[in-house]
């Protein structure tokens, strides 16, 4: 076992993991953040895309000892004060959506494309968000949501944890 | 493409146990790989290596992870060369200042490698490492005649392109060592560049892959070197279409014969993308077209 601390959606944890937990089970199972799906078995569907230390990962591709020391952001970590985060607000406004499978990863690349690239063309939106596959939507409205969160400004970009996390508590295995 | 697709209904397979150690220096790395021997692996950013875990492909005693191993990242000038730290992530190839302007081809071929989630954790050295025949960057790192720094129990050698690639995923990195380091020449703006990837989806590994570099000296060709995707076990030079190409004009059809020679020597691979007649056909196809970018980029 190995011992790791790392912050999730704002709360510190410690905790004693087998090294081979992959990180989107220590989410699921152990701190019970299920709003990370699992798409996949072969790190291309990004439906389990979360950030750490504020640029977007493949949960199920990174190993939870690989956390180690790191502040990590789902899904769940993006509302503030009752209000959804940007990129939230525009896949909703957008139906940017059909099942919903894809749309926790979708919005945490969305959010990490829109850090990098404020103002993306749509091309820019397409390319960036390569690595998330999305079954139903056939893309189109993804595109156009993430194109009106741009134009909201740059809140759309931030996540959380770049913005240091509010007063963490602490919880221990 | 390096793994098999899907195949595991009911979701994410679970790796094999290991230790997982995690040494703050390349000496207390080498130590701890010579301590659990020949079954350790070295884990960079994990991008192929976990993948492998979870379908159960490889099954280390130990992972020896470099993350905290901070003298192995960043990019440096030595002199007439670029030095970049085996653990520096493809995202960060592709922002580094001194890449961008003295060996823009590695970005090229970066910017095409996986998606962005993958490349803030891949790294340069695991994807030279990996060696995997359809991966972008070897054949870049071979027709930038890259030196390749390695470190063992018996102290640092270094490796040329040429010998490091050795056979299907296998490299000159020995049980024990680890690669260091990885030296570029630093290219002057009379070297033009450029990375011609072919594929059929989004996010997808080269079916065939083109590195070209073009010295130009006014409006011919002086020098040009080409590298080779997936067009063999290893990456490989296009030696026939390299040599056909000194002293040609950019004008009178040069390019399209000497492109013509670009699967001369190669045998590649049959699989559900292509048929080796196939990839042949596209290397010569995408070595004209490297070659006039690489050419129109060279001042
Ligand atoms: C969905 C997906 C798509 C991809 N698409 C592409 C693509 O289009 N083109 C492409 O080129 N690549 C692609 N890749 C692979 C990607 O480039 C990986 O990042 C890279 O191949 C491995 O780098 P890493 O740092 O993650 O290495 P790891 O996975 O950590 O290691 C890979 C191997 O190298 C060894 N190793 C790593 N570092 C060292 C070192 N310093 N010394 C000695 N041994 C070492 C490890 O032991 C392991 O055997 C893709 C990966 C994924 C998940
Ligand atoms: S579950 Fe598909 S990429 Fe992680
Ligand atoms: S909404 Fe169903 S997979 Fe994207």
């Amino acid at each position: 076992m190995a011992r790791i601390e790392v912050t999730v959606d704002g709360v510190r944890y410690v905790d004693e993991v087998e090294p081979r937990l992959l990180l989107v089970h220590y989410l699921r199972e152990r701190l019970g953040k299920v709003g990370t799906p699992i798409g996949c078995d072969t790190s291309n569907c990004g439906a389990c895309t979360v950030h750490i230390d504020g640029s977007s990962a493949k949960s199920c591709t990174v190993l939870a000892v690989q956390a180690d020391g790191t502040e990590v952001t789902t899904v769940e970590g993006l509302v503030r004060d009752g209000e959804l985060h940007p990129v939230q607000q525009a896949f909703h406004d957008n139906h940017a959506l059909q099942c919903g499978f894809c749309t926790p990863g979708m919005i945490m690349a969305s959010i990490d494309l829109l850090n990098e690239n404020p103002e993306p063309t749509d091309e820019e939106i397409r390319h960036g968000l390569e690595g998330n596959l999305c079954r139903c939507t056939g893309y189109q409205n993804i595109v156009r949501a993430v194109r009106q969160a741009a134009g909201g400004g740059p809140a759309a970009g931030r996540s959380p944890a770049a913005e240091g996390s509010p007063a963490a508590a602490e919880v221990t295995a | 493409m390096a793994w098999p697709l899907g195949g595991h209904a009911g979701g994410t397979v679970i790796p094999p146990e290991f230790d997982y150690l995690r040494p703050h220096s390349v000496s207390d790395a080498v130590t701890e790989l010579g301590r659990v021997g020949e079954d350790a692996k070295v884990l960079a950013g994990g991008q192929s290596l976990l993948p492998l875990l979870r379908l159960r492909l490889a099954y280390p005693t130990a992972l020896v992870d470099l993350a905290g191993v901070g003298e192995l990242r960043g990019v440096r000038q030595d002199g007439d060369q670029l030095v970049i730290g085996a653990m520096t992530t493809h995202h960060e190839v592709l922002r580094d200042p001194l890449i961008l302007r003295y060996a823009p081809v590695l970005a090229q071929a970066t910017a095409t490698v996986a998606d962005p989630a993958v490349r803030h954790r891949g790294t340069l050295g695991g994807a030279l490492a990996h060696a995997d025949p359809a991966g972008d960057l070897p054949a870049v790192a071979l027709a930038l005649d890259a030196a390749f720094v390695i470190e063992g129990p018996d102290g640092r050698r270094t490796v040329p392109a040429t010998e490091f690639f050795s056979d299907y995923l296998e490299t000159a990195i020995g049980p024990g060592e680890l690669l260091v380091e990885i030296r570029v020449p630093a290219l002057g703006p009379e070297w033009g560049t450029a990375y011609e990837k072919f594929n059929r989806v989004a996010q997808a590994w080269a079916i065939v892959g083109v590195a070209a570099l073009v010295r130009r000296e006014g409006d011919t060709i002086a020098e040009a070197r080409i590298g080779l995707t997936n067009m063999g076990p290893t990456p490989l030079r296009a030696s026939a279409a390299e040599a056909a190409l000194a002293g040609v004009s950019l004008h009178n059809g040069g390019i399209a014969a000497a492109a013509g020679l670009a699967a001369e020597d190669t045998e590649p691979s049959a699989d559900l993308s292509a048929q080796p007649d196939y990839r042949q056909h596209l290397a010569r196809v995408l070595t004209g077209r490297a070659l006039r970018a690489a050419a129109a980029a060279a001042s």
